[in-house]
């Protein structure tokens, strides 16, 4: 048991932001764009920090896959309270393309590479809503999963998961190693405060190319088209219930 | 309807109440609010206005604070702020000395809380980065048109702008400057200056001497009742052996500093007005890039100070940016900047250009106008003021960039020749620095300050608009400002409001949502947002004071001054009356409140860092 967890953060527009669509449809405006750290990501680093607070693990490694940009969200992480980062070269046109299937290819490889036993994710990011990272690793490292977790504890050897499910809560016990991904009520994730920002400037962050985890970044997925939703239509009030009846024959509704 | 005998002491106040309005036929509310013994719900929880040191909450919370030790400390990342760092360190790698120049600033990164026109004269980055076009600087529009027409409510009269005219761009170029402060602070950052966005300086140290220290950056983890959180933790304080404060018009923290060093006891009070902006991308056949059309009248009267801006930038896309002035001066409590912005619009002249076009950002911001009478002292044992803090905008040209960038760079100038002085014997802990203010004195600002120096005041006149340009045009035009008088401004901002039963309401059209548009959704698209869990950063001396004084005797002006909404009177959910409520959240930090509240009981106080609005080159 090496004690080490990977914790993979996303750089991500801010929540806060209104979103643009690019004028050629290919996607949106990012450049210049407040960005920050996915809300799920900062939950999974400071689990991971929590965890080796605890003692229960130690040494807590930060992810990210992107330009040159994501080393500011890495430097956040390290900040929270990361040991290490590591920053996967991904820009251009690849990046652009980057998605769950790419990615949790690179957290195996280097899953397998840095010998971690545990990876902590954000459930989703806010700008895809995927949902399938955590999932797809833990699939791919044939490692079992304990997805939207709001509770992590250690009981002998094995993680103690408790779930956040449409029925209510679901509680697992998973081998380790294993992957988890963070839900919202796990934590309150610490503020990164600018002497630990000062002091992460110090902290190493190594920069590796997928292809030096043998990862190929290729996209199987095409991007027709993005689109604004549709305007949202003004209704129409009637007076009585003939009305609406005849309204709703009208529109073929009934 | 009661027996007298059972008049309790409250009934009877009532009764007393309700006879005294039958007398004087005032408006009930403004009794019940009196009448009701209810306490004035509590709006502020700030620790600026209610220690933590008597605060039974905080009791045995670790408050000591992580120190660092810099050469110069520079207080916020605008362009004098960047620029002053930049030259401190160009200095440094010239005599190959050591210097350490950390620069902190509220937004989450450099240019997000920028906002501007902007028509910038490059004659100060011609200064400071002579090769600022290899370097991929972004003035990429130079001016090409200048137009300039008074507006009436249907057409709107050319004015020729002869060369010479304090508005006439030539040479010029239109800027996003949001953009134009991010690439100034890769240029700082490339010089190895310390950026940390994000983190907001909250409070001036002190030695024991009383000069300058440094600053302390915000404390994180507050609750919204002023409670600690569980991640409750101190700010950091940065000591500097000078402190330049660049915070943009009325700083927070400059505030503090003039009361404490009384640096305004030789100026007159700062004005100011409000700019509000918004960015649109326009049909293709109506782009012009390169066109800058500037506008007075309609739909201010000829008395209200104010006019509009629309510039045709060259980026790639038809973008336009286009905003509205007003001079925070205005007398009529009923005015709302943001509506008066959104009536423009509607102009024939400018309708045509926006038609078929999408709005995609908004933000505002207040912008000083006193000009050269309202200078303050810009040094003081261990810091400095710089930029538009102390405020060097001239008001005709409509420019306030070049002077607070050569602000920030003679600050430096003057600052790096007094710290790597090695004979230096310096009376107080943090340097005092004399020679930036006389360096100030002859440098081109003065000049150019000196020049217009009478231009706003003379709009002060039974004529108003028209008086003014008729000033402008005999004394700056033909005299070129030598005129040996200088006109006064008529003092503060917030005093100038007429009670509201003195004045009539302003009817404005509703906004039609293709041009014109509410309050809301504009805010929405400034992108801004705040930990919702702090104490609200708009303080309040005295919480009674906005419902008894703002809005009985002035009809609550802050309803309509604030370009985000975060004012608000709503009726008191258990009795009569309305109250305050304050949506912190929205606020994007154009400090007009803490302006124009004619109480002056709003104090602007920085929030957590890295709230506020996310601009993207505005």
């Amino acid at each position: 048991m090496s004690g080490r967890v990977l914790v993979g953060v996303k750089r991500v527009i801010d929540y806060a932001v209104k979103i643009r669509v690019k004028p050629d449809r290919t996607g949106v405006v990012t450049d210049g764009v407040k960005h920050s750290m996915n809300p799920f990501c900062e939950i999974a680093v400071e689990e991971a920090v929590k965890l080796k607070e605890k003692k229960l693990v130690k040494e807590v490694v930060a992810v990210s896959c992107g330009p040159q940009q994501v080393q500011e969200t890495i430097r956040t992480a390290l900040a929270m309270g990361a040991d290490r980062g590591i920053h996967v070269e991904v820009s251009g046109k690849d990046y652009e393309t980057l998605g769950p299937l790419q990615v949790s290819k690179i957290f195996a490889a280097l899953a397998k590479k840095e010998q971690a036993d545990l990876i902590i994710l954000g459930k989703q990011a806010i700008d895809d809503d995927c949902n399938q990272t955590g999932q797809m690793t833990a699939a791919l490292l044939d490692w079992p999963q304990g997805t939207f977790a709001s509770e992590v504890s250690f009981e002998a050897d094995k993680l103690k998961v408790v779930r956040e499910i449409d029925g209510g809560l679901e509680t697992i016990k998973i081998n380790l190693p294993a992957v988890v991904t963070a839900d919202l009520r796990l934590n309150t994730p610490r503020y990164a405060t600018l002497p630990n920002i000062m002091k992460a400037k110090k902290k190493k962050i190594a920069n590796v190319k997928p292809a030096d985890l043998g990862v190929d970044v290729c996209s199987r997925l095409e991007v027709l088209k993005v689109d604004e939703p549709p305007q949202r239509q003004a209704g129409v009030k009637v007076e009585t219930v003939e009305d609406l009846v005849g309204k709703l024959k009208e529109a073929g509704r009934v | 309807m009661f027996p007298a005998c059972r008049f309790s002491l409250r009934a009877r106040r009532c009764v007393g109440a309700l006879k005294a309005i039958q007398a004087e036929h005032v408006t009930p509310q403004l009794y019940s609010t009196r009448s009701s013994s209810s306490t004035v719900p509590r709006i502020t929880t700030h620790y600026t206005v209610y220690p933590r040191d008597k605060d039974p909450r905080w009791e045995g919370v670790e408050m000591e604070r992580f120190a660092d030790e810099a050469d110069v400390v520079i207080v916020g990342g605008g362009p004098a702020g960047l620029s002053a760092a930049i030259r401190l360190k160009q200095l440094a790698n010239q005599h190959e000395k050591e210097l350490r120049v950390c620069v902190v600033e509220k937004a989450s990164q450099i240019g997000a809380h920028t906002l501007s026109g902007a028509c910038l004269e490059p004659t100060a980055l011609s200064e400071l980065i002579p090769d600022w076009k290899e370097r991929g600087a972004p003035l990429n529009t130079p001016v090409t048109e200048d137009k300039f027409s008074i507006l009436t409510e249907k057409y709107r009269i050319p004015v020729p702008i002869l060369p010479g005219l304090p508005m006439n761009n030539h040479g010029n170029y239109l800027v996003r400057l949001g953009h134009f402060v991010r690439w100034l602070g890769e240029q700082a950052e490339e010089l190895g200056v310390e950026l940390y966005p994000g983190y907001a300086a909250a409070e001036v140290l002190f030695h024991e001497d009383g000069s300058v220290k440094g600053i302390a950056t915000n404390d994180v983890g507050i609750a919204k009742d002023g409670s600690p959180k569980d991640v409750f933790e101190r700010g950091m304080e940065l000591h500097a052996k000078v402190t330049m404060f660049g915070e943009g018009c009325h700083g927070h923290l400059a505030k503090q500093l003039y009361k404490q060093f009384n640096l305004r006891e030789n100026c007159e009070p700062q004005t100011y007005a409000i700019g509000l902006k918004e960015l649109w991308v326009i049909d293709e056949k109506k782009w012009r890039p390169g066109r800058t059309e500037h506008s007075v009248g309609w739909p201010l009267n000829r008395n209200t100070y104010g006019g509009s801006f629309l510039y045709h930038l060259n980026e790639g896309e038809p973008l336009v940016a286009l905003g509205f002035v007003v001079g925070l001066d205005y007398t009529n409590p009923y005015l709302s900047p943001f509506r008066e912005f959104q009536r423009w619009k509607h102009h024939p002249s400018i309708m045509s250009t926006l038609e078929g076009g999408n709005r995609i950002a908004y933000g505002a911001r207040a912008l000083n106008e006193g000009g050269f009478q309202s200078i303050p002292k810009l040094t003081f044992p261990g810091g400095m003021l710089i930029g538009c803090s102390p405020g060097f905008m001239n008001v005709p040209k409509i420019k306030g960039t070049h002077t607070a960038m050569k602000s920030g760079m003679l600050a430096a100038e003057n600052a790096f020749s007094k710290i790597t002085d090695e004979n230096l014997q310096s009376e107080t802990a943090g340097l005092y620095i004399p020679e930036y203010e006389e360096a100030f004195k002859k440098s081109w600002i003065w000049k150019e300050l000196y020049s217009v120096r009478n231009i706003r005041p003379s709009f002060h006149n039974y004529f108003g608009l028209y008086g003014g340009m008729v000033y402008t045009g005999i004394f700056y035009w033909i005299f070129r400002g030598k005129e040996p008088w200088t006109l006064k401004h008529i003092g503060l901002d917030s005093a100038q409001l007429k009670p509201a039963k003195d004045c009539t309401p302003i009817k404005y059209p509703k906004p039609d949502g293709k041009i014109s548009f509410d309050l809301l959704s504009s805010v929405a698209l400034s992108g801004t947002n705040h930990e919702h869990d702090q104490p609200p950063h708009l303080t309040l001396k005295d919480d009674s004071v906005p419902v008894a004084q703002n809005l009985a005797i002035y009809d609550g002006p802050e309803q309509r001054f604030c370009p985000a909404g975060v004012y608000e009177y709503v009726p008191l959910e258990t009795s009569d009356g309305m109250r305050l409520q304050i949506n912190a959240q929205n606020c994007v930090h154009c400090k007009t409140c803490d302006i124009k509240d004619p109480s002056q009981n709003i104090n602007w106080v920085v929030p957590e860092g890295s709230g506020g609005p996310a601009y993207n080159g505005l």
